[in-house]
């Protein structure tokens, strides 16, 4: 079963010592994941100021700054995983060093139509 | 246990139940004609089985590209395994496995115990909801969702590996604890008292499946040890607090059933919060009837609070060290938990129960009665609305 692991964080609540030593250690767990041959993607997002929301309704395009969801924590990044359940899939989430500062969300994806 | 054997196999709690539908269906026709069978239990199986072949068989004639694989590899490992005769692993291994799945951390709570009792306790939708004194299409929507999450979510049918287990098994021994408070708590109810006996049955399943964790064994003793004393509880449709209660109400084999397991678990010296309370429990116990314990009961429960820091350790450490010290040791612990909780502990009603009868022993008689009125508006129960009652009466003679 193929799992989005989706990574939520409060920035504020690091330095930039830690947001460093943060990136780096989420580089080396990444590569463990490779390793295993679990690993099938993974994207880091930019903070959460460089985003721009948008929406059709009625036919009117409606464009906002900022992301979608108001939150202290935001959308940092995922990796996408292949697991024979959600306890591996959990298993790795918990390996993820953002977990000790902010959350994971594990979530099944599922086979795009067409 | 027909349906656990039946989901250990199909993985699928909806086919499961499905199966084993259709086969209480056909016994309801075939047994009044033909008697029931030996071994009821096999016979169910084995039709249940049947039954679920067929329609493994049917839905792959349907398939999907999609699903086709899926269907395939379940059709041919059901085919296999059922074709083993008798399940080709352990009963108990089962159970281990269901139980663990039922009590999955993704789930809800709420899913987790509603599952449990279900699937292990074999109780219907309609026995659980008036348990938890839900309606009943609540509960359906409830098992619903935790059955299509264990699905979706793929929540897998195993006991955890060894590393997980410790953690696991505590999602598993909360899920119990839980069915027997709910039992406790609504004891007036007549189906859930059968929920104390239940969560004790499954308790000691756990507890002898998993005999290196001393925790399982902790919390059966600790129901044990509640469970023996549930007719001293009530008398005269009113609360009868434990240093107040008729030993010879208390169910002693139950006691004793209760000590033994306490001391096997106390043999593996991994002392946790189960034990604890299992073993402060006994020391009530030994109170009551003998030497008084309190300074022992006092010393647990600062274990305890060091362990599983709450505001309902505190509170009844609080009560404990009155009783071991005296009423303004005790209300002086009360008064700075207040102060740390502030308005949380505004509606708990044991909190002002305890600081009531703590403010009576030290006379301060106008604040006692404000306390008790307190207590007596947030009780749940009429035996403690009336105990209350009396103590309050007492005070305005």
């Amino acid at each position: 079963m193929e799992y989005a692991l989706l990574f939520y964080i409060d920035h504020s609540k690091l330095d930039d010592s830690t947001g460093d030593t943060l990136a780096a250690e989420m580089a080396a767990a990444m590569r463990q994941v490779e390793e295993a041959g679990a690993f099938r993607g993974a994207h880091r997002l930019c903070m959460p100021e460089t985003a721009t929301t948008q929406c059709v309704r009625d036919g009117k395009v409606l464009t906002t700054d900022g992301p979608f969801s108001d939150t202290k924590e935001y959308l940092a990044g995922l990796w996408v995983v292949e697991c024979a359940d959600l306890d591996e899939a959990l298993a790795w989430a918990e390996r993820v060093p953002l977990a000790r500062h902010g959350s994971v969300e594990i979530r099944p994806t599922r086979p795009c139509p067409g | 246990m027909v349906l656990a054997s039946l989901i250990a196999t199909l993985r699928d709690f909806d086919r499961a139940e499905d199966a084993f539908q259709e086969a209480t269906v056909v016994a309801a026709e075939v047994w009044p004609r033909d008697g029931v069978p030996d071994k009821p239990a096999a016979w169910l199986t084995t039709v249940a089985r049947r039954k679920a072949l067929d329609r493994l068989r049917h839905e792959q004639m349907r398939a999907t590209k999609e699903t086709e694989i899926a269907d395939d590899e379940l059709l041919r490992r059901a085919e296999r395994e059922f074709a083993a005769g008798e399940a080709a692993e352990d009963v108990a291994d089962e159970r281990l496995r269901l139980i663990f799945t039922c009590c999955h951390p993704a789930l809800a709570e709420e899913a987790r115990v509603a599952l449990a009792l279900r699937t292990l306790g074999g109780l219907s939708v309609d026995e659980v909801a008036s348990a938890f004194l839900v309606p009943r299409a609540t509960m359906a929507k409830r098992f619903m969702r935790a059955k299509q999450k264990i699905r979706d979510a793929g929540i897998p049918y195993r006991v955890p590996a060894a590393a997980a287990l410790p953690e696991r098994l505590g999602s598993v021994l909360a899920v119990l604890y839980l069915i027997f408070n709910q039992g406790w708590s609504s004891a007036a109810h007549a189906a859930t008292s059968d929920l104390c006996r239940e969560a004790i049955r499954l308790a000691r399943a756990v507890a002898s499946l998993l005999p290196d964790h001393p925790e399982a064994m902790g919390l059966l003793a600790l129901m044990l040890l509640h469970h023996a004393r549930r007719d001293a509880r009530v008398v005269d449709g009113a609360w009868v607090p434990l240093g107040e209660q008729d030993p010879s109400r208390w169910d002693e084999d139950e006691i004793r059933d209760g000590l033994g397991v306490l001391r096997a678990a106390a043999a593996h010296r991994a002392l946790g919060p189960y034990q604890i309370q299992a073993a402060i429990s006994a020391l009530h116990i030994e109170s009551r009837v003998g030497e008084s314990r309190v300074h022992e009961i006092v010393s647990l429960y600062a274990t305890l609070e060091a362990l599983v820091p709450s505001p309902v350790v505190t509170l009844n450490r609080a009560v404990a060290v009155a009783r071991a010290e005296g009423a303004a040791a005790g209300l002086q612990i009360l008064e700075a938990l207040a102060a740390e909780c502030g308005d949380s502990l505004d509606a708990y009603q044991p909190f002002h129960a305890a600081r009531a009868d703590l403010l009576r022993q030290l006379d301060r008689r106008r604040e006692a009665a404000t306390a008790y009125r307190k207590a007596i508006l947030l009780a749940t129960g009429e035996p403690e609305r009336r105990h209350l009652s009396a103590l309050l009466a007492a005070l305005e003679t």
